[in-house]
Parts: structure tokens; sequence; C-alpha cells
């Protein structure tokens, strides 16, 4: 969602890629969520997940499948498309408008917990919480995250984090699902060191 | 994406069909709990509007400000247009102004045209004389859409005063790169001879109501004019009515799925009677509810970018 363009050098160079999460690390980080989840929110009553599109959804509903695994509870799963709140749409050709799906029991008075793949700048976070404010009045939001890989412009954090990526500003992180992509992994390309 | 929006011909069918699926998604904001987006906040939309239309302009008023876009109405009565200021001199002021999109009604077929040679921003043909009304367009076909759930191999009966209709042709243009055939009914009188071709090929045109209606999927029955009824276009009132008005029993001749569409204003008893009009195949009160959802999709698509 957040990753910068891959950065052009005029010096040709070695593309270099990194594969930081493979397809069975991805699950054991997302079943640890799910467990993080149920922790915090001691066996996730009236807990919803949103997932941000386009990875976020697909790893909402697979939390709430291993949640209902663990402890036989039925989270309620929603989409929240963020499009129409972005701070940068002006910088680009008009984007697409997706699904907003909210859960029938909706989420007022409800502990919401955002899903994305990548926390970057924060601004696609903050664009969600905007949203959320315009479609209801939860309890409380949380936010989990697949990868944080750093370098944050607003003051935003996650509480469940799959995994701390350092990274340089240069290189940029790319998550695939197999909902999505057809391959579970976390991939870290370019940087100027490697 | 497109930057004006003066025909129904101006989309093709990727654009009308990411149209129509955007305002469904604009459908949703009506019945949030706040019914506003920030897509379009700092921006200006100015509505232009040289005829009186009360349900248009504010069905664009609605959708610009659901997009938080500030908005400027413009009518002609009352305004410098009433001391002589020529369509020119006014768009170089809307311009002055920092206009983004320009909405525009106006009496002379071509005018929208001219104006976007004038302008930076968008422009939005909010309907030209006899010409075009592509929203009006948009609105049927996502209209269609939804009581249907199609609209490639839809059959559909536009029916009335082709000649002087806007609505018509914009739907007969827009149905046309959305798959959908269409049947133009009305006494000769007021089906031009060439338009089948002119505007799509494959375009009907029929000249007996009834036995056209056994076969259509959606019956869209256009307003007759009052201005016109003194020009001896058609004998009688009356006998417009018998022959081309849809009444009970014409309603039922249709199939069971059919649907009545009217773009409105109705004239009760004329083309429709009440009978059909409040059934549950009209989608009159639809129509106007869509109608910002579709303009909100316009709005957004046009100026949401950066692709001015």
């Amino acid at each position: 969602m957040a990753c910068p363009p891959a950065v052009q050098s005029s010096v040709p160079r070695q593309p270099s890629v990194k594969v930081i999460l493979a397809s069975a690390d991805v699950q054991r980080v997302v079943d640890r969520i799910a467990h993080q989840i149920l922790e915090k929110t001691q066996g996730a009553a009236d807990t919803v997940l949103l997932g941000i599109p386009t990875r976020g959804t697909p790893l909402a509903r697979r939390l709430a499948a291993r949640i209902s695994t663990f402890e036989d509870v039925d989270v309620p799963v929603g989409v929240l498309d963020i499009t129409l709140y972005r701070d940068d749409l002006r910088r680009h050709a008009t984007r697409a408008v997706g699904p907003t799906q909210l859960p029938p029991g909706g989420i007022d008075g409800k502990r919401i917990v955002l899903v994305d793949d990548v926390l970057f700048s924060g601004r696609t976070v903050r664009a969600a919480l905007d949203a959320l404010g315009d479609v209801g009045r939860p309890a409380s939001v949380q936010l989990a995250v697949l990868v944080d890989r750093g370098h944050r412009q607003l003051p935003i954090r996650a509480d469940y984090v799959g995994k701390n990526i350092p990274t340089a500003l240069a290189e940029s992180v790319k998550v695939t699902l197999v909902e999505t992509d057809g391959v579970d992994e976390v991939r870290l390309y370019g940087g100027a060191n490697l | 994406m497109i930057r004006h929006l003066l025909s129904g011909a101006d989309p093709d069918l990727a654009t009308a069909t990411q149209i129509l699926d955007t305002a469904a998604e604009m459908a949703t904001v009506a019945g949030r709990e706040v019914k506003k987006l920030p897509a379009l906040r700092g921006r200006t939309v100015v509505n232009l509007f040289y005829e009186d239309s009360t349900r248009t302009r504010i069905s664009f008023e609605a959708a610009a400000k659901r997009l938080s876009a500030d908005v400027i109405n413009f009518s002609a009565k009352g305004s410098s247009v009433a001391k002589g200021e020529s369509l020119k001199d006014t768009a170089l002021t809307l311009q002055a102004m920092g206009a983004d999109a320009v909405v525009v009604r106006h009496p002379a077929s071509g005018a929208p045209r001219r104006l976007a040679d004038w302008v930076d921003g968008s422009v939005v043909n909010a309907g030209d004389g006899t010409h075009e009304h592509p929203t009006q367009a948009l609105l049927d076909a996502y209209t269609m859409r939804s009581r249907l759930g199609r609209l490639a191999g839809l059959h559909v009966a536009i029916v009335g005063d082709v000649l002087h209709s806007r609505v018509a042709r914009s739907n007969v243009l827009l149905l046309s790169t959305l798959g959908a055939k269409v049947t133009l009914v009305g006494p000769p009188t007021l089906i031009p001879v060439d338009i089948a071709a002119a505007l799509a090929p494959g375009t009907l045109v029929s000249y007996d109501l009834d036995a056209v209606l056994p076969n259509v999927d959606v019956v869209m029955m256009l307003r007759v004019q009052r201005e016109r009824m003194n020009d001896s276009y058609f004998p009688s009132a009356r006998e417009y009515a018998r022959r081309y008005g849809l009444d009970g029993p014409r309603m039922r001749r249709l199939p069971d799925h059919a649907v009545v569409m009217h773009p409105g204003p109705m004239n009760r008893g004329m083309e429709i009677t009440p009978e059909v009009a409040d059934s549950p195949r009209s989608t009159i009160v639809e129509q106007v509810a869509n109608g910002v959802s579709v303009r909100m999709a316009v709005l957004y698509l046009l100026l949401g970018g950066n692709n001015l």
C-alpha cells in the first residue's frame, strides 16, 4: 500500500531482492498476531477486524479464521476502502474507488482492529482513521500490520506487528499473499549498499 | 479518464463501467451517519444554468457538496447574463474565479462544447438545447443495471418526443456503448428520419408502441413538452396519450421483469398514467436518488486526481 516507487539509478546496478519472510514464516506471523489479538482483547469479544485494501483484506480474513480455530470465536470481518480519504489524491491520476463493507453488526461501540500489510509513512492509517470516523463511532481502534518498515511521517504506531524490518528509504518492501498474488512472501527490494 | 463530459458518447465502455461502479460506492454514502466525503475538498464547482432546472441543479449541488467541493450557483436570471454578457465573457469570469469544474445547462445545442474551449477546468454538460444530457443517461443506465443486474443485451424502448429530447440522444449513445439495444418509439413527426443510423448503428425505430412492449426489458417514457403541443407534431394531446401514453393495460403487456422509467418531470395523464407512475415497476423515484450518486461519481472521476 505505502511503498515508494523503486528508485531509478543512472548507474546500472545488480537488482537486489531479499526474501524477508517466506511462506511458512508468513503463516507463523499471522498465527502469532491472532494469539496476540486474543490476549490483548481478552478473547476478542466485541471486536471487529477491518482490512485496508488491497492486502489488508485477505490478512483480516486470515486472522479471523485463525482466531476462530484457536478459541472458537467468530470475529466479524469488514473492508474499509480509504481511497477518498487519501491526502495524495491530487498527486496522481484519479484512483478507482473500492468497496467498503462493514459487518452486519456495524462498528458502533466495537473495538476495531485495522489490518494492513505494510506500515510505512502512517498516512494510510491516518486516512483509515478519518474514514472510520465517518462510518461510525467505534469504542476503540487498534492497528495490526504484517510488516513495520519504519520511516513514520505521522505520530502513529501499530498495536500488533508481525515483523519489524529496518529499511532505508530507497528500499521498498513488497508483501505478496496467496489470495492476491498466488504466493505468501515478504521481499525487500533495492537499497544502495546491497 | 476523460476531461469533460459533454456527450453520452464521451465515455468508452471501460470509463462508463468505471463511472457506474464508482456511483455504486458513492450510493453507500447516502446511508451513512456522515453523508460527506473529503475527496474534493478545496475544489470549486460552478453550476452555470441558463435554463430553469431545479432538479438537475440541486442534484449536482448535492453531489458536489457530498464530496466537500465548494459550490457556486450561477443562474442566468438576474445575473450579468440578463445585462447582456456573452457566454465567453461569463466563462472567462468563472475561469478567473478559479472554477475547477463548470456544470452547464444551456438552451443552445453545443454551448458546453464551446465552453470547454474557453475554460481550463472540466465542463459537464447538464443539458444543452435538444442535443444531449449525458449525466441523465448515466443515471438511467445505473438504474437499469441496479434493477435488472446487467446492461449488455437489454432491450430498451425510448418512447415519445425523440426529436426534441436530449435525454433520448444521450441514452442511445451511451446504451449502445454499454451493449444494450434501443428501439425509438413515437409518432413519425417526432422521430427524425435518419436518427437511428446517425446516432448508433443497430438502433431500431417503431411507430407502434403496442407491438414493441412485449419484447422490451425497459420502457423509458419521455416528457411531452407543453410548448410542442401547439406545433402540430400530433393532432391533439388526447390522441397522443391514446397512442403513445403508457397506461395500465399497456403496462401489463410488458414482460414481468420489465421496468418503467421517466426522466421527470412527468405529465401524469399525458405520456404516463398515475397507475403506471406509482406502480412497483416504476423507477422514477430511484432515478432521482441515483442521480446524486452518479453525479458524485462523475465529479470525483473528473476532479479527484491530477488529470486536469
